[in-house]
């Protein structure tokens, strides 16, 4: 790992396992002993199963369901349709214009229109067989151009779909438009006649212009845990729900409306999660399952198989954007235009706020004084897209990293020397006027990353013709004629946390106490584990708070408040600030109890007390008290010391409407790759030989941890980059299947050196930043730059596909 | 239809079984063996991998019926005991301190997978396997979270000890 620079002070305690160790996993021995268990191992005595009936057209009327001979079959305890939904008919995450069950139209092809509750997965799927539904088939909305620009495109929603936002949906079809308008362009903002006049006065100023239209594929989460859940109905009328989710209040804040029942009757737990990456942000079988339990007095369990999933879950947006840079012939950026539109599918999910991160970053970390964009993201007829792993950001930047390697090569320069000579640093504002007003080492990254030793050349290699190191593999296409090697540069900025004045908080209790003989720290939230870590992250904050070596950590469910999602890079940040913020209560109270009786010496302040190894220390006067003399056993009347915190980040604004302005942005994260790759140019086969990179995540509170997730989120850009597209043709999905969609596999993903940077956030707990996200985003172009760099290909759709290497039309 | 095997060195009995079921099937809902995971239920992500006699094959792909009279050994049958008593082996120990666990889903046929390698070849008097000895051994089992790395780390961990003398 790289030296560290390190501003804030050191926080290194004498207690083990706190913050910057790599304490083991609590539940990794569950996990490899195949105990843990995740949602879909949920099982009870007297358990129905849950199954979905879903429509088969992207675009049709409901003209009548019948249920009749569902029904009948032996076995089957419940056919539900939307006529049984007892509470609101609609949910969604930002908009509610979501069915529970679809009534009048369905908009997707695999939107849930019947549900059924039986006895065996397959007696429900018998059941469906038998469920009669007749659809009056529509013209499917597929093309996403036209659904943000063509006023008279057909609307995929009627009037009033979205009661709460009407100005949400002028043109019918855009679910939000955001502008952005800098410099020059700020100056002409609504006349798009004056806009072209002066962006032809910027051409004529440029040395160097380059354009382009990208695309980026549609890519599934592709999490290996399948939707999954069991929910049990309970004696007081309400529902306990046992689900794999990111944000358990925000599905029961989706939940209780639909089920026509108070939020307290709706309790939710958190039950083993295989991966998320923003497709457990919306809902899938969670109203479904508490609609049959209750309906039949019965535990249902819910599990999607693959072929489902891939129907049950929001993707990311595909974008298609068009880009124009103009520079001066020393490298300078003079403007840059750009046009982004991401296909947000039949419903909205998080389709504003991917809009709101695409546009703000749109242009990236790079110093441009005049900019003209405008972002879209609209309603199709296209599977629903909603949240994954980069948010917007991801389609942004592969366009904007494109562009800058086309510049380089028109200018005649180093990819890296042109990024370095536009780069943004702390104190630079990005196109939404926002300040970086915390380090961001952007031309230090890139130097580094440069300087990473390479790869052994293949000629070096003992064996130059192994076919394993070779495009094609074992299957032994190539022995190394037409095998053309390549590097690229990429990199990205993410915002992390919630932006756009969303009041964005976790919640903490924690308790301190003494049981059997030793002091014990437990701490409860309602955060998601989805694979991350943060069950880890939070027991290090405690021992590091509290100077307790045995930390408990409580389940996560509803009983205490709000965590927000595990999403957005945000929970070691904010539920981890939870933890941090509880804790330090929790030791004000111990402070104050050891005074109360007398073990400070007067003259002490706090400043000069802390926890450490069990004890009260004084700086000044060593160890004072032991917890366990101080608080007493908590079973024999001891003192048990409990505090509950909420931690907020500081506010962020939205942007404004007409030239996108505003800081809406919490943290800043950037992270830089290199790829070198091998490519079989007559085959159009890829070998991704080396994928290293440069990440500052400001402190590190688990370095084996981080670099699980850079490696993971670097290897999911790999993906996004050679693999990975969920095919859409007339609205339906052709490759719902593992066999069909492919991720990574150990073969497909080369070793990662990654170096990581400490540049400490002075507004964060413990100047940490999100992780997760930035490697995502810039693996992806680093690797298509190699391949272009390898072929002379121009690429612009992502995933780059065998046909387009080799250049042939399909 | 009843079906009988062997699993982790038990004689077991599932009644009622329906013929469309798979092992895998049979194994988390009917023998209370959940361990092995339903990732994909399609042959293509190994997470549900198990000994089926001596040769690690994907439960989702076993029909319940071909099962009968066989030995199917499970992740659950890798470790020792139970609860505190529990005793990790070699290569479940190395996962968990070489930080190859994310979100865990994939861990238990990774795992399986991983014994049958060292099994074959450190477990053979052979020499441990090297990195692209590994990656052939694990190219069918899937992973979305660590990017492999660890997981090779932990492979190489868990060699070293199982050559050193390890369990």
């Amino acid at each position: 790992m790289a030296a560290t620079i390190r501003t804030v002070t050191d926080l290194a305690s004498t207690t083990e396992d706190g913050v910057g160790a790599s304490p083991r996993r609590p539940d990794g021995t569950l996990k490899v002993t195949g105990e843990f268990a995740y949602s879909s191992d949920l099982w009870m005595e007297d358990m129905l199963w849950g199954a979905t009936l879903r429509s088969p057209h992207p675009h049709a009327e409901i003209l009548g369901i019948d249920i009749t001979e569902a029904v009948k079959v032996p076995g089957v305890h419940a056919v539900l349709t939307h006529e049984d939904v007892p509470g609101e008919k609609r949910y969604g995450l930002e908009h509610r214009d979501q069915p529970v069950l679809a009534f009048g139209k369905v908009r997707y092809e695999g939107e849930p229109v019947a549900v059924v509750a039986a006895d065996h997965p397959e007696t429900a799927r018998r059941a469906m067989e038998r469920i009669r539904v007749d659809y009056g088939v529509l013209e499917p909305v597929v093309d996403s151009r036209r659904a943000a620009l063509d006023p008279d495109c057909p609307r995929v929603h009627e009037e009033g779909t979205l009661p709460e936002n009407p100005e949400h949906n002028p043109r019918g079809n855009r679910l939000r438009y955001q502008p952005i308008r800098t410099g020059a362009f700020s100056e002409v903002a609504g006349s798009q006649e004056r806009e072209r006049r002066v962006l032809e006065r910027l051409r004529a100023e440029a040395d160097v212009v380059v354009s382009s239209e990208y695309e980026v594929g549609m890519q599934d989460q592709a999490f290996l845990g399948p939707e999954s859940g069991m929910a049990v109905p309970a004696e007081d009328g309400g529902v306990d729900l046992y689900v794999a989710t990111q944000w358990l209040h925000v599905d029961q804040r989706q939940i209780a409306p639909a089920l026509g029942l108070p939020q307290e009757k709706v309790r939710l737990t958190l039950a083993g999660v295989g991966g998320a990456f923003g497709a457990r942000e919306d809902l899938s079988m969670q109203i479904h399952a508490c609609l049959l339990a209750l309906r039949t007095g019965r535990p249902v369990k819910f599990v999607y198989d693959r072929e489902e999933s891939f129907y049950g879950h929001v993707h990311r947006h595909p974008a298609r954007m068009r880009y124009e840079h103009g520079a001066r012939s020393d490298g300078t950026l003079l403007y840059a235009t750009a046009e982004i539109i991401v296909d947000g599918g039949a419903y909205a999910s998080a389709t504003p706020a991917v809009v709101g991160v695409a546009s703000s970053l749109g242009i990236g970390p790079y110093e441009v004084p005049h900019v003209l964009l405008d972002a879209y993201g609209v309603y199709t007829n296209n599977p629903p897209c909603g949240a994954m792993r980069g948010f917007g950001a991801v389609q942004a930047c592969f366009a904007y990293e494109s562009q800058m390697d086309r510049l380089a090569e028109e200018l005649g320069v180093h990819p890296v020397d042109l990024r370095i000579k536009n780069a943004m640093s702390q104190g630079s504002r990005i196109i939404t006027g926002q300040e970086i007003d915390m380090p961001l080492p952007m031309a230090e990254m890139l130097r580094i990353c440069r300087d990473l030793p390479m790869p052994p050349a293949r000629e070096d290699l003992a064996d130059p013709s192994d076919p394993r190191i070779l495009p094609g593999g074992v299957a032994g296409t190539t022995r190394g004629e037409g095998v053309v090697r390549g590097v690229g540069y990429g990199l990205g900025l993410k915002n992390l946390c919630f932006s756009e004045g969303f009041d964005d908080y976790s919640t903490a209790r924690v308790r301190l106490e003494v049981s059997g003989g030793e002091p014990v720290v437990l701490v409860h939230t309602a955060a998601a584990e989805v694979g991350q870590g943060l069950v880890t992250v939070k027991g290090q904050i405690a021992r590091t708070e509290l100077g307790v070596e045995k930390v408990v950590i409580a389940p996560s469910d509803t009983q205490v408040g709000s965590a927000g999602s595990s999403s957005a890079s945000r929970q070691s940040y904010m539920t981890g600030g939870a933890v941090k913020v509880a804790c330090a209560s929790v030791r004000a109270e111990v402070f104050s109890l050891a005074r109360e009786r007398g073990l400070v010496p007067d003259d002490l302040p706090d400043t000069d007390l802390s926890l450490v190894g069990g004890k009260l220390v004084s700086a000044t006067a060593g160890a004072l008290v032991s917890l366990v003399d101080l608080l007493g056993e908590a079973s024999d009347g001891g003192t048990v010391v409990e505090r509950t915190r909420e931690y907020h980040h500081r506010p962020t604004e939205m942007l404004d409407p007409r030239l996108g302005q505003g800081a809406s942005h919490t943290q800043f994260g950037m992270c830089v790759h290199r790829a070198v790759v091998d490519v079989d140019v007559e085959l159009g086969l890829v070998k991704v030989v080396a994928l290293d990179a440069v990440q500052d995540v400001g402190r590190i509170l688990h370095p084996q941890q981080l670099l699980g997730q850079i490696q993971g989120g670097s290897a999911q850009g790999l993906g996004l980059a050679l693999m990975e597209e969920i095919q859409v043709r007339d609205g339906r999905i052709r490759n719902p299947s593992f066999t069909d969609y492919l991720i990574p596999t150990i073969l497909d993903t080369p070793p990662m050196r990654i170096e990581v940077l400490e540049h400490p956030d002075p507004h964060s707990p413990y100047g940490l930043r999100g992780a997760g996200e930035p490697p995502t985003l810039s693996s992806t172009p680093a690797i298509v730059a190699a391949v272009r760099a390898a072929t002379g290909r121009a690429l612009t759709h992502a995933p780059v596909r065998p046909e387009d290497i080799v250049g042939i039309e399909l | 239809m009843r079906v009988s095997f062997n699993v982790n060195g038990e004689d077991v009995t599932a009644d009622d079984v329906w013929p469309g079921e798979s092992l895998l099937y049979v194994l988390r809902e009917r023998l209370g063996l959940p361990g092995s995971k339903n990732a994909c239920e399609q042959g293509e992500c190994g997470s549900c991998t198990v000994y089926f006699d001596d040769v690690t094959a994907c439960s989702c792909m076993i029909a319940a019926g071909q099962a009968q009279g066989r030995r199917v050994r499970t992740v659950e049958g890798l470790s020792q005991g139970r609860g505190a008593e529990r005793e990790l082996s070699t290569v479940q120990e190395a996962f968990v301190e070489a930080g190859a666990v994310q979100c865990g889903f994939c861990t238990p046929g990774l795992v399986v997978q991983t014994d049958d390698l060292l099994e074959r070849t450190v477990g053979a008097g052979l020499p441990a396997p090297d990195d692209a000895q590994i990656r052939e051994a694990l190219a069918g089992n899937l992973c979305r979270c660590t990017g492999y790395e660890k997981i090779i780390e932990a492979v190489h961990l868990a060699a070293g000890r199982r050559s050193g003398g390890g369990a």
